[in-house]
């Protein structure tokens, strides 16, 4: 391979069309098409007594209304419980639309097919939906509570007991020289992608196929489950995911019941069909995740040293189980974090309560997991009196200790295995980078103009890279333009820019002559998907070898053009040539000709490879046996586990005494991914990462009342953060390459997510001297928290002088 | 037309144009169904994320706020008339739109053409021989959601661009003022 483009800053391919409007998002597609509206349940909680549609039918331009009575075959089953496992066992899922019991508000309960979008929601407010309320459950200590419960035939509203352990916990606690137990809580907030969910679907009578764009984060699985439930045969079903506006993990979790409903639709009506969802019904509809509370024990010695820890925690699932327990998964694994930890326990409790299914949203499950482990680090250190950040060098696994191998299972069902780091460099980094020793200083001047200064840390691991694989088709044309294909989606990564610079690099072609095309079942039909920080780690290195195998096609044909060694020979901008021989070369566009024995000419280049052009070797056929006729080249790349990325953030906070407005001062992170495609491209998802993390740690969290009514479903109230929220952030990077792939790539889409909640809390509550046991926090619950008898914590930063409050 | 709807003269883009509307259309329906300008994108429908800003005779507006019919006789530039056409028919685009390409100011692209336009006109508007101070970038792109970003590289853009405005009218005899900015 080359190293021209890889690993350099190359700007984005997909950018000439975004920056100019001439994207073609979900809602830009098919003008004509009808249009479909929801009913949706304004209960959390609610049977469906009678549905009454008759003064909707005289709406003009209404098509259809669909109920659950509508509903045949396998559309009128539960939807997929997507990932099964062993400890679910309770999984429940919904209907495309409420069959009798809605469990959450915002479930969708009829479906409206009109001219426009404006006619549709005309007809679906004259639906009259009668309703018996029914009790509800909000929040995960309701749910312990079972009180009442969610789904009937699941008394104690669990969903789940997921547990893993690494010995026996309660003897190492026990023997532990010193111990500390505590409860804290972690809030939901949701991926909240620009562009909502949505859906287009064409059906051709004549063909009696489907083609589906969908705003999806899983074209192919789309696809199997669109099939699947309106019984049709796979090949009739083609699923593209079209430019996506965001992603985050809402779009992994498929099929929403929209994707299965308006391909119906359209079928059943013989036209095109799209919905797009709302901001509304976005919230109301779409997944949310993060709510935990954490119940942790902790054994320690002297120095700080961890000897033992059990972590129960309570998931909050929402009403349905669609993506499993992979957060749940996600937090007992991903808790751990760099550190050492002897003897471990996970139990986490799966709970059902009426509100938005909960399913991975950047981070899934690890943004609460790195909260307990590092404020379990933080409590330690107070407890000691040890600085923070000594407390967590003493506790980090060394470098000499990879492979290190956990003992538990991981989310993809492997074993958890971390295959490479270098923590205590990464937090050497982080603590100049951050100047975490020369903190008193500032934190004195900032006393003296009346604020309060904290600051935090918090370092993790992500695995990152999951299985089973991507594939990738790699295609040479005559015209010397590089054809690349992964089933894999993208929502903003820049997927077109790194595997074009993946190809170009192991093809020896300028970047320009590749086009990248995913999420599109027409060029690659199989794929898993877009999701843990595994499009660069598994379609990157399917792209390499797709590529890789082109490569030594075209030199094995160009060899015998050249009639050289196929070693002897190297490709570069496009040209095959002999290594040190100038003049004895082939461009790459003639080999791909040739590599396809033709009868028919239709252009100049093709006349090279028709049966009469040149000498051939009669002994042999045109096409060899185990050949194949044209320039390409299929592989995949499956990865024996996943790989493990890492990082740490430290954050320092100005807090003012007077408003407790908390102001982020400095946001340093070291970032460590591996080899790096595109530098550019990894900053930016650092820095986006970082901004929600930012959000969830002080500014964002779903409001549901005790009715199950979510009260700030709208950008005015539920609080994302704008330009003058986010901090700068300073970022240094650290390469440890990963053994597991050739390319020695780790994922990095998540990261920047992860460790916000925990270094921003650790850092205010350096700065009040109280301890944060729940996040988000916001302004007025500091204050609240200060003036109340809240704990007190001992201040170990750099500087002793404890808080002014 | 019935007297749910109404005739309506814009100019879109620099183009005059006439449509017959349903008076309960936002302008951001009229641009992307009445129009094809698929490049205003709505990301909340009240307001709030400003993914659906364009110019309503130079000014910045949420054309998810207002009526199309509020439109009649007005000049409306989206995201797809930031760029004008060179001498030789190509497509020059604003220093922003270059910016964002080079600054790696977009990920998913769907709020950026709001950024665009919001940004255009402010950098339109101010004397481009002055150096863009950080308050001004802040002013610029503080009222718009970006979910991708960060916005770390977006006020990177800005100044970018600023710095690129700022080269252009050294170099350049001093310009007529952008007829948008002066309007």
């Amino acid at each position: 391979m080359t190293t021209k483009f890889f690993g350099e800053p190359v700007r984005r391919r997909e950018d000439a069309r975004l920056i100019v409007g001439q994207g073609r998002y979900l809602d830009d597609i098919g003008p004509g098409a009808y249009a479909a509206a929801f009913v949706r349940s304004p209960y959390a909680h609610a049977r469906v007594l009678d549905i009454d549609v008759s003064a909707a039918m005289d709406v003009e331009g209404l098509l259809a209304i669909y109920t659950y009575e509508d509903l045949t075959g396998p559309m009128a089953e539960p939807l997929p419980v997507l990932i099964p496992h062993p400890q679910l066992t309770a999984p429940r899922t919904g209907y495309p639309l409420v069959r009798d019991v809605a469990q959450h508000v915002g479930e969708p309960i009829v479906m409206v097919v009109a001219t426009d979008r404006y006619v549709a929601e005309d007809a679906a407010a004259l639906i009259e939906v009668s309703y018996e309320e029914l009790p509800v459950v909000v929040g995960v200590d309701a749910a312990e509570a079972a009180v009442h419960t969610v789904h009937d035939d699941v008394p104690d509203n669990i969903a789940a007991r997921h547990h893993q352990e690494t010995g026996d916990v309660e003897a190492a606690l026990a023997a532990s020289a010193h111990t500390l137990s505590f409860t804290q809580y972690f809030e939901r907030s949701a991926s909240m992608p620009m562009e909502g969910k949505g859906v287009h679907a064409r059906w051709d009578d004549a063909d009696s196929s489907l083609r589906v764009y969908s705003s999806t984060q899983a074209s192919t699985s789309v696809r199997a489950a669109i099939a699947a439930k309106l019984e049709l045969s796979l090949e009739k079903v083609e699923v593209i995911a079209p430019d996506v506006g965001g992603g985050f993990g809402v779009k992994i979790v498929h099929p929403w019941p929209e994707e299965l409903l308006v391909p119906m639709a359209a079928r059943l009506l013989g036209h095109e069909v799209k919905w797009t969802e709302d901001r509304r019904e976005h919230f109301v509809s779409s997944a949310h995740e993060r709510q935990q509370r954490q119940e942790i024990r902790v054994g320690y010695d002297d120095d700080g040293r961890i000897t033992a820890l059990d972590v129960l925690v309570w998931h909050d699932n929402g009403a349905y189980t669609p993506y499993g327990i992979i957060v749940p998964i996600n937090t007992a694994t991903q808790l751990l974090g760099p550190y050492d930890i002897p003897v471990y326990r996970a139990v986490v409790n799966s709970v059902y309560t009426n509100t938005v299914v909960v399913t991975p949203y950047r981070g899934a499950g690890r943004p609460q997991g790195c909260f307990a482990m590092e404020r379990t680090m933080d409590r330690i250190a107070q407890e000691r009196g040890i600085d923070r950040a000594l407390v967590r060098e003493r506790n980090l696994i060394q470098p000499d200790q990879f492979p290190y191998d956990w003992g538990l299972t991981f989310q993809d069902g492997r074993p958890l295995v971390y295959d490479s780091g270098d923590y205590p460099a990464m937090m050497a980094k982080l603590k100049t980078l951050v100047d975490w020793d020369g903190f008193a200083e500032r934190r004195a001047a900032a006393e003296a103009r009346g604020k309060l200064l904290g600051i935090g840390m918090a370092p993790y691991v992500e695995g990152t890279g999951p299985g089973p694989y991507e594939g990738a088709h790699v295609q040479v044309l005559g015209s010397g333009k590089v054809l690349v294909s992964t089933g894999l989606t993208s929502q903003g990564q820049g997927h077109e820019t790194v595997f074009a610079q993946l190809a170009a690099a192991e093809l020896g072609v300028p970047l320009e002559d590749v086009e990248v095309t995913t999420g599109d079942t027409r060029r690659f039909g199989y794929a898993v998907g877009t999701f843990a920080s595994r499009a660069a780690v598994v379609s990157g290195n399917a792209v390499a070898l797709a590529a890789r195998g082109v490569r030594e096609k075209a030199l094995r044909i160009a060899a015998e053009v050249l009639e050289a060694d196929p070693a002897d020979l190297e490709i570069d901008e496009g040209l095959v040539q002999v290594k040190g021989t100038p003049g004895a070369s082939i461009p790459l566009r003639t080999v791909a000709v040739l590599s396809n024995p033709l009868r028919y000419a239709f252009d100049e280049a093709a006349r090279q490879a028709t049966q009469f052009a040149g000498p051939g070797d009669d002994s042999k056929p045109p096409v060899a046996v185990g050949d194949a006729p044209g320039l390409e080249h299929t592989d995949y790349y499956s990865p024996l586990r996943s790989t493990f990325a890492s990082g740490a953030h430290a954050v320092v906070v100005e807090i003012d005494p007077a408003t407790w407005e908390i102001a982020i001062e400095q946001y340093a992170v070291v970032h460590d991914c591996g080899t790096i495609i595109n530098p550019m491209i990894v900053e930016g998802q650092v820095h986006g990462g970082v901004a929600q993390g930012v959000g969830g740690a002080l500014y964002e969290r779903m409001a549901y009342d005790r009715d199950g009514q979510l009260t700030n479903a709208s950008f005015m109230d539920f609080l994302m953060p704008y330009a003058s929220e986010v901090p700068d952030v300073d970022i240094d990077h650290q390469s440890t390459p990963s053994p597991l792939n050739e390319l020695g790539i780790k994922g990095a889409g998540e990261a920047g997510v992860i460790p916000g909640s925990a270094a921003i809390a650790s850092a205010i509550e350096d700065a009040v001297g109280r301890r944060i046991a729940a996040m988000p926090v916001s302004p007025t619950e500091l204050y609240d928290l200060v003036r109340s008898d809240a704990e007190r914590v001992i201040n170990t930063s750099p500087h002793d002088s404890g808080a002014m409050a | 037309m019935t007297d749910m709807e109404r005739t309506i003269s814009v100019v879109v883009n620099g183009v005059p144009r006439e449509a017959t509307v349903p008076v309960r259309w936002l302008l951001s329906d009229a641009l992307r169904h009445g129009f094809g300008l698929t490049g205003t994108h709505v990301g909340c429908e009240h307001g709030v994320c400003g993914s659906c800003t364009v110019l309503v005779d130079g000014q910045p507006t949420r054309s998810c706020l207002v009526l199309a019919v509020q439109m009649d006789g007005h000049e409306i530039t989206t995201v797809e008339g930031l760029s004008r056409s060179d001498h030789q028919g190509g497509q020059v685009l604003h220093p922003i739109q270059e910016a964002f390409r080079e600054c790696h100011a977009l990920q998913c692209g769907f709020c950026t053409p709001g950024f665009l336009t919001t940004i255009a006109a402010g950098l339109d508007a101010r004397d481009p021989s002055v150096e863009i101070t950080d308050e001004e970038v802040d002013e610029l792109v503080g009222g718009n959601l970006c979910r991708c970003t960060g916005y770390a590289n977006i006020k990177k853009a800005c100044r970018h661009a600023a710095a690129t405005m700022r080269e252009g009218a050294k170099v350049a005899t001093p310009a007529p003022q952008d007829e948008e900015a002066t309007r």
